[in-house]
């Protein structure tokens, strides 16, 4: 079922100057962690693989998940879930609400899982909440559930902890860490904390040097 | 090695797609958008040109001469009209323009300041009919300042015989003007302030020495006006052919340029309509030399005062314009409340004589008088909600199709967007009428509805866009990474987090199609009636009760729409922390 995430010969590049030239293979449940320093290019090769390039890049070269090719796909058949420094949680939903926006329609109980997800997050009943009131860490908590649900192929982190405060960080980075290897998923981390990597095991490549 | 390359090449493109019909129908939105602008102006100058050579087949004009443009020249009063616009219209961009400025130069953080800026919104939605209206209930010899002052400081027992409304210079009218285009001008300056980080500016300014007026104007001011630039064009362009407050407010022998070619083109002698169609050219003309007057002075100020913005002066009398801003601004708004309190005394008042304050009874006759309002009063909102719910999903559509295609409009867009409000409404509208005449469009309610967007869509365009660029755009990567396509990004995520700001254009689209008088009353071949081309056409000795119930009931209107606009958001995100902030 899981399929490793392939990056083959990726070059992005902007006005002639190349950011990026990678080529890399993320095997199920590992981390590749890239590193570099702020404008090195590391978001852009997040929207490369998400499918929201702005078209002032050049880009070449083709993602893959497991033998299926996926950069010609537009981004929401790519099923690649997406982690940002922000939560995200659409303030116009309910904590449910937003995980119901991750469930596949079709899926059967949709309701239940959701349910079941609030509760190995320890947040059972949380589901009617505004996520406003939720705090930082419960929040961090709640974007990952609501990926998790939209049951990705991959999972790209664009320095998901940097805003998190010290202790938490820690916790939600196990979090994280711990479902992405548990669901077997391939996972590209972007980030400028070495601790992050650390954290993650996983290969590191840097960018911008 | 050649295989690699060549599939290399043909993955640069990254979102590949079938094209979606809601793809194509966005994509056709621009355009649509453009063609509801241009078309009917472009329609209407042309209808007056060949008239205005006195070439009209369906009254019999079919051979081409100058003698429109002789009998033009030939009336009576003609070089007073057209200086009187002139006039009008530079005097109040430039009065209105100096006392935002001023007033901004000098703003603090006081609470008299912070009461006029919230006041400013809701002025704006007054239509500029009810507000001149109000204008002239103030100023009148037998209004409220007159009685405020009568007789113990007058010593007048009767109204005294001034003309003080309908002056033959205008310059009622364009007191009236500046009253209602502050608050027009101080918005727009408002909302231009951040892009040009002011604050950092003035904090640098000032800890360089300079006192906060001289600071703003010498470091704010020259990077605002670039800004707020075709507003005041609008501004200028509007005062110099307005045709509802120059009936009520401005002079009537001869009166602006405006007024008398809506008077020769609804002359019963069909023959005047050749004269209009030269006189709706002029006025095109006269808006024309008023901007390019205004763009030399832009010039000459800029050049004037480069030595000045250098040469290290500190201070200016600080207090002084700081006192006129605030003057101005303060006054402008307090007129403006005292006139919409006078309409409302009007609307209600029983015996009311001079030079009592207040009236001695009051009655709800007039306003009991439904019927006569009914008629009006539906078909002012049944217009307004079709022209703002047209204009509105075409410009929803077009800045959806900006950001799918991740291209914005460029300047050049906001410039077709300024022509309705710069081009001088008779000098088309009349063309329109004809053009629609030969096309065998008869007037009527869709002619209307269709004169209207061309007034509306602009407005709701520029209260719109901004909040729409604004919006995050990881909230529409986060939903499209979750498998949501994008109609229904659109639909789930994008519409529900602009819900308010939407609201707020269509109110902004409604109060302007609420306001509007030559469109309705040229394109409705005076058959459709409105609250507003009612009362305007009460402006001459028209019952000042009836006038009020009229001028009051057409500007609660729009306040009602701009209540729904801030009154459901509420409502429905009262559980919703985040919403609620936004604005």
């Amino acid at each position: 079922m899981a399929a490793a995430l392939r990056l083959e010969d990726v070059r992005i590049s902007i006005g002639g100057r190349q950011l990026v030239a990678l080529d890399a293979r993320i095997a199920p449940g590992e981390v590749l962690t890239v590193m570099g320093p702020s404008g090195s290019g590391k978001s852009t090769l997040l929207a490369f693989v998400a499918g929201f390039l702005d078209r002032s890049f050049d880009a070449s070269g083709r993602v893959l998940l497991g033998e299926a090719e996926v950069s010609r796909l537009p981004a929401e058949a790519r099923r690649m879930g997406l982690l940002f420094q922000d939560p995200m949680l659409f303030p116009h939903l309910s904590v449910a609400g937003n995980l119901l926006f991750g469930v596949r329609s079709g899926t059967l109980q949709r309701r239940e899982r959701v349910e079941a997800a609030l509760a190995s997050a320890g947040l059972d009943g949380f589901g009617e909440r505004d996520p406003a009131t939720l705090s930082g860490g419960q929040q961090a908590r709640v974007a990952l559930l609501r990926v998790l649900l939209s049951e990705p192929r991959a999972l790209l982190l664009d320095e998901p902890f940097a805003k998190l405060d010290q202790e938490l960080r820690g916790e939600i980075r196990s979090f994280v860490f711990e479902r992405a290897r548990r669901e077997g998923l391939p996972t590209l981390l972007v980030t400028h904390d070495p601790a992050d990597a650390v954290a993650a095991g996983g290969s590191v490549v840097t960018l911008g040097t | 090695m050649a295989d690699g390359a060549r599939r290399n090449r043909s993955s640069v493109a990254i979102i590949v797609r079938p094209p979606r019909l809601s793809d194509r129908l966005l994509a056709a939105a621009p355009a649509v958008a453009v063609g509801l602008l241009c078309l009917p102006i472009l329609a209407g100058l042309a209808g007056v040109v060949l008239p205005s050579l006195g070439y009209l087949p369906a009254l019999g004009g079919t051979t081409v001469s100058l003698e429109p443009w002789r009998q033009l020249l030939a009336e009576p009063g003609l070089q007073r009209s057209v200086l009187v616009s002139l006039f009008s219209g530079l005097t109040t961009g430039a009065v209105a323009l100096v006392i935002v400025f001023l007033f901004l130069a000098g703003a603090a953080d006081t609470r008299a300041d912070r009461l006029m800026r919230r006041a400013i919104s809701p002025l704006l939605s007054v239509p500029h009919a009810a507000a001149a209206f109000g204008f002239a209930f103030l100023i009148a010899p037998s209004g409220l300042f007159v009685r405020l002052l009568s007789p113990w400081a007058t010593g007048w027992q009767r109204p005294p015989d001034l003309l003080i409304v309908n002056d033959p210079w205008g310059l009622a009218m364009m007191a009236g003007l500046v009253q209602k285009e502050i608050p027009f001008l101080l918005l727009m300056c408002l909302s231009a302030l951040p892009q040009i980080d002011a604050a950092r500016r003035m904090a640098v300014s000032r800890s360089l020495g300079y006192r906060p007026v001289a600071a703003w104007l010498k470091t704010v001011a020259p990077a605002l006006y670039p800004l707020v630039r075709l507003p005041v064009y609008a501004v200028i362009a509007y005062s110099s052919s307005v045709v509802d407050v120059a009936l009520i407010l401005g002079p009537s022998n001869p009166a602006p340029l405006s007024v008398a070619v809506v008077k020769w083109l609804s002359d019963p002698d069909l023959s005047r309509r050749y004269v209009a169609s030269a006189g709706a050219l002029l006025q095109l003309g006269v808006t024309v030399a008023a901007l390019v007057i205004w763009r030399m002075a832009e010039l000459a100020i800029a050049r004037a005062t480069r030595p000045w913005l250098e040469n290290g002066s500190r201070s200016l009398a600080d207090r002084g314009l700081a006192l006129v801003g605030r003057l101005g601004v303060g006054a402008a708004v307090l007129a403006s409340a005292l006139g919409l309190a006078s309409l409302a005394v009007w609307s209600i008042a029983g015996l009311w004589r001079f030079p009592d304050l207040l009236p001695r009874s009051f009655t709800l006759e007039r306003w009991g008088q439904a019927s006569t309002l009914a008629g009006p009063l539906a078909a002012t909102v049944l217009i307004g909600l079709v022209s703002t719910a047209v204009s509105m999903s075409t410009v929803v559509a077009a800045l959806e199709n900006e950001l799918r295609r991740g291209r914005s409009a460029g300047p050049r867009a906001l410039q077709i967007l300024y022509l309705p409000l710069v081009v001088p409404p008779v000098a088309f509208l009349f063309g329109l009428v004809i053009a629609a005449e030969t096309t065998g469009l008869r007037p009527g309610f869709w002619p209307i509805v269709l004169g209207h967007i061309v007034f509306v869509l602009p407005y709701v365009y520029l209260s719109l866009a901004e909040a729409y660029r604004r919006l995050d755009p990881r909230w529409s990567m986060i939903a499209a990474s979750l498998g949501a396509s994008p109609d229904s990004t659109f639909l789930r995520v994008r519409l529900p987090m602009l819900l308010s700001p939407c609201l707020t254009a269509f109110a902004v689209g409604f109060a302007v199609s609420v306001g509007q008088y030559l469109a309705t009353q040229l394109l409705g071949a005076g058959r459709v009636a409105t609250l507003t081309t009612e009362a305007v056409a009460l402006s001459t000795g028209g019952d000042r009760r009836v006038i009020g119930v009229l001028a009051l009931a057409q500007s609660l209107l729009p306040a009602v729409m701009f209540a729904v606009a801030v009154g459901v958001p509420r409502l429905i995100w009262r559980n919703r922390r985040l919403m609620r902030g936004r604005a």
